[in-house]
């Protein structure tokens, strides 16, 4: 085989440094989505200071992580759980931290979006799943910078703790019943 | 029966640890720079963490082994000096090398510690082998992933030195060392500047049905359907168009991963020293996962009973694995 002989087929579509929102098609599955249709939007007002004091807490703890993001601490990430109604944008800049919740039509501009259900986006930051696999499994999809989010998942890996418990801790009993719960979850959907 | 050594990947501190306590006896490792093959964004160890790491894994009777397997361009040789010099001062077992010029100079200036021949220097002749047994004092090869079981048993009759062969992750087919792909594609040099298809230039794009399609550079190298498994962006697992064939079609090789594990007593009865499992870049959930399983094959076979063989076919490329060209030259 000569490459030479191989015509690669170029896509059309120039590459951008930065997206813009497409709406996505969430999957609609499982006990996180069971808003009923007339129910009105949750509000996400209620859980912007949450987000604000987990990814406070989170660089408070794991100061090392930083230096994997290397020149990419200043980009924006959506974090897409695609079975729950809201996205999350995070922007790790150790000096600028961001961890808000959006809807879907409210998406701004970003770098990256890393797209999977709920309990594998968890399991992944929490180093229970391993991201690769994931995404050969099509369970888990990435689009925009990528090299972006390698160095988010390689500095996110590097942490020994689990990251899910130090959120459950910030929260007393009712967060580390509420992540046992979930952990519980993830363990029938891994045995079905 | 020689216990085998079983060799483990390490692409952070973290990874690393999760090694020693799933059980490998050496960890490889590299520095975050073009010393080694697998110099990608937010991975590798800097120099401080290496030393932690160091101790660390020498407290829990685990070697470890440092990578510089890549070739140094012309009037860059400074940076693998330094390199090997460093590995030599936080105390290393063994480093990893391809290059000729960066095994003499460890060979002169640090020859205590030993050198185990990189798969990257594609040796896969006994005279071949030989030379860098006889020249550099080597102590061990990794064989590249094209021979089978019968010849690596000819082959261990025939070399003065260890061998240690790849037993699960990439399957690794290319005259390792020598591809030229991703130069080809983007300018950066595997062998060189340690980038096997670099995430900058990497693209994945969704469309409104679940397709995804992955570009490097400014190419497509496959499309994968929504059901479809999918694979590492890399040149040699993309599916091509050309008059030759009707629809795309795997040029090269497909996406699948390596797994011996059924293949494992084979391998130890022909001499095999050292095991090694591929996967710097996958996280700690991979290493714990893959070590352990191989651990637990591995001490089974030791102790004469049949090995207890995980499954291991979720972490594996595009969910297929393969015993490649261990098992018969023609596996595809």
């Amino acid at each position: 085989m000569h490459l030479i002989n191989i015509k690669v087929h170029m896509l059309q579509q120039p590459t951008v440094a930065r997206m813009q929102h497409t709406e996505s098609k969430p999957a609609i599955a499982g006990f996180l989505q069971r808003r009923p249709r007339w129910a009105p939007p949750a509000p996400l007002f209620l859980l912007q200071p949450v987000l604000r004091r987990i990814v406070q807490k989170i660089a408070e703890n794991n100061p090392d992580m930083f230096g994997r993001l290397g020149p990419h601490y200043r980009a924006v990430f959506v974090i897409d759980p695609v079975n729950l109604p809201f996205v999350m944008l995070l922007r790790p800049d150790p000096d600028d931290l961001m961890l808000v919740a959006r809807r879907r039509s409210e998406i701004s501009e970003h770098d990256a979006r890393i797209s999977g259900k709920f309990l594998d986006l968890l399991m992944l930051v929490d180093g229970d799943l391993d991201g690769d696999a994931l995404f050969f499994s099509r369970n888990l999809t990435i689009t925009g910078n990528t090299e972006a989010v390698v160095c988010l998942r390689n500095a996110l890996d590097d942490i020994d703790d689990s990251i899910a418990e130090e959120v459950a801790d910030m929260f007393g009993r009712p967060g580390r019943a509420a992540l046992m719960a979930l952990r519980r979850m993830n363990e029938k959907r891994e045995t079905q | 029966m020689i216990r085998p050594e079983l060799v483990c990947p390490a692409g952070t501190p973290s990874a690393m640890r999760t090694a020693v306590d799933a059980g490998a006896d050496a960890v490889y490792c590299g520095f975050q720079n073009a010393t080694n093959a697998r110099n990608f964004p937010g991975l590798n160890f800097t120099v401080p963490e290496l030393e932690r790491a160091v101790a660390h894994a020498h407290a829990g009777g685990t070697k470890v082994l440092l990578a510089l397997n890549t070739f140094p361009p012309a009037g860059k040789v400074d940076l693998w000096k330094e390199a090997a010099d460093t590995g030599a001062r936080l105390g290393v077992d063994a480093f990893i090398v391809a290059d000729i010029g960066v095994a003499d100079y460890i060979a002169r200036t640090h020859p205590d510690i030993r050198l185990h021949l990189s798969v990257q220097a594609a040796a896969s002749t006994p005279e071949s082998i030989q030379y860098y047994c006889r020249e550099f004092n080597v102590k061990r090869v990794v064989l590249p992933r094209i021979l089978t079981v019968p010849e690596i048993k000819l082959m261990a009759d025939e070399i003065p030195c260890e061998i240690e062969t790849f037993i699960f992750g990439n399957h690794g087919l290319m005259v390792e060392g020598r591809c030229s792909l991703t130069n080809y594609i983007t300018g950066l040099s595997t062998n060189m500047d340690g980038v096997c298809s670099p995430a900058a230039q990497v693209e994945y794009i969704k469309d409104d049905e679940g397709n995804l399609s992955t570009r490097l550079g400014e190419y497509t190298i496959d499309c994968f359907s929504c059901n479809e498994s999918a694979g590492y962006p890399t040149i040699c697992k993309g599916r091509y168009l050309t008059p030759a064939h009707d629809g795309p079609y795997y040029a090269f090789e497909e996406p699948i991963s390596l797994n011996l594990s059924t293949l494992l007593p084979d391998l130890m009865k022909a001499g095999v020293t050292a095991l090694k499992i591929e996967g710097r870049q996958r996280s700690k959930a991979y290493v714990k996962s893959v070590v352990s399983a191989y651990r637990k094959a591995v001490d089974s076979i030791m102790a004469g009973q049949d090995p207890q063989i995980s499954d291991l076919l979720a972490l594996t490329e595009g969910q297929k694995e393969t015993q490649g060209a261990f098992k018969s030259k023609t596996w595809r």
